[in-house]
């Protein structure tokens, strides 16, 4: 269960969210909207434990994720704004050396059913530089597909994407909800994910810090 | 993991061979441009050989920091080995570790071809040998911070220096003094035991600074 205590998350002079609380059991899709700016990939990356928040604790599993340090990662698969392709490697090199990094070894062979089942197939051999943004999209969310894990955090996941490989994402999820899996996704298209719990967190625009506050005394 | 991520930085460094070589070239014309320019004056080159070797060691290892952390912050990759389920301090560890072999490794088997302009007797040239092996690397890991504190800034390049420069002074001192007393014939020992306690503690401790580093630089 992944569980977040209060957020806050403060960026500059501008209080982008506070007192954001909601707890995701197994097979529950949390989908975050809100304005740009309103601080969703923010409050992604704190789920994710790369940035601390202002105030408030993210659990998982029970334990506060400061604590659990690496072992939450194997739990855990965040694809953001960057897709975190290496361009001069191939596509099959891209999925294995991730694989091998987060270490879960894929094999050659798998890394080729994940790139058909993306609809990268014949594209094995091309350095990952040769892909328009919507294939790079498709190779990095080919990563979803590599390792069984719990939680997905996925930032803009329909970016860039077309009907298909969107329908093709939509899938990906409700497949991943209906084996017991948690999924945390922002976008600005409706995902109309078709899954029995389905949260919903509208983040409002941030706020100036002490906006009324204004002025010097003399 | 180590491995994955040693063998992944090889492999991108061999399909952007161009950027290594000129780092290689860099090294190869600064140190060849003094005899040049001094002039053929054998006792003269003997004595400024150790330091001008060591100091372009030292300005080619900056002119190549710059790539360690920088591609992969640019494309994503960094966050991505940041959420990797291993100690950070191991990532770094074969990050600097690929960055040596890259970077410094040439260096030091270029630099006894190079000692030759010099005139340089050939236990000099083994010692030149030596005290590259042994300091090359700490050029590496304490480059590392600074490239670490640096990502995604404007002029990184400039403020690497500013930063990392002035820690290099001891290893250009232990480095270069091993060399020259190996050329007045006195003995290099003592040189060589602090060039390689500078290494055993930079070993231990600077991946953990870089790792600290980069967790700031990428919140």
């Amino acid at each position: 269960m992944l569980e977040a205590i209060n957020l806050g998350c403060v960026r500059g002079d501008r209080r982008l969210f506070s007192n954001v609380s909601f707890a995701l059991t197994a097979g529950t899709l949390l989908q975050l909207t809100g304005p740009n700016g309103s601080g969703k990939t923010s409050l992604l990356r704190i789920l994710c434990g790369l940035a601390t928040p202002e105030e408030g604790d993210v659990r998982w599993q029970g334990a506060n994720i400061s604590s659990l340090g690496e072992e939450y990662f194997t739990d855990l698969t965040y694809i953001g704004h960057q897709n975190g392709l290496k361009d001069e490697l191939t596509c099959t090199e891209n999925l294995v050396i991730s694989g091998g990094l987060a270490g879960k070894p894929v094999t050659q062979s798998a890394a080729h059913t994940i790139l058909e089942r993306m609809g990268l197939s014949g594209r094995q051999n091309l350095a990952a530089r040769f892909l328009s943004q919507g294939q790079r999209r498709r190779l990095a969310l080919g990563r979803l597909l590599s390792c069984t894990v719990p939680l997905w955090i996925l930032d803009e996941v329909l970016t860039s994407l077309d009907q298909a490989a969107a329908g093709l994402v939509r899938s990906l999820i409700e497949e991943h909800l209906s084996l017991g899996g948690m999924a945390v996704v922002t976008t600005h298209q409706e995902l109309k994910v078709t899954a029995a719990n389905v949260l919903r967190l509208e983040l409002p625009a941030g706020v100036l810090l002490g906006a009324s506050a204004v002025g010097w005394s003399s | 993991m180590f491995r994955w991520l040693v063998a992944r930085d090889l492999k991108l460094a061999w399909r952007g061979r161009a950027d290594v070589l000129s780092t290689v070239f860099f090294f190869v014309i600064v140190v060849s441009l003094f005899p040049l320019g001094i002039g053929p004056e054998p006792q003269l080159l003997r004595s400024i050989a150790p330091g001008v070797v060591w100091v372009a060691a030292l300005l080619a290892a900056m002119l190549s920091l710059g790539r360690l952390f920088a591609n992969d912050y640019r494309d994503g990759t960094l966050e991505q080995l940041l959420l990797t389920p291993q100690p950070l301090y191991l990532v770094v560890l074969a990050k600097t570790f690929a960055h040596w072999l890259v970077s410094g490794v040439p260096l030091v088997l270029i630099a006894p071809l190079l000692g030759v302009q010099f005139n340089l007797a050939p236990h000099a040239l083994l010692m030149l040998f030596v005290s590259l092996l042994l300091g090359t690397p700490v050029l590496s890991l304490v480059g590392s911070i600074g490239a670490a504190l640096t990502i995604g800034l404007r002029g990184g390049g400039v403020l690497i220096a500013l930063l990392i420069l002035p820690l290099y002074i001891p290893v250009l001192v232990f480095g270069a003094g091993a060399v020259d007393a190996s050329i007045s014939a006195g003995s290099p020992q003592a040189n060589l035991y602090l060039l390689g306690a500078v290494l055993v503690l930079t070993l231990v401790f600077a991946p953990w600074a870089t790792a600290a580093a980069l967790r700031i630089s990428l919140e």
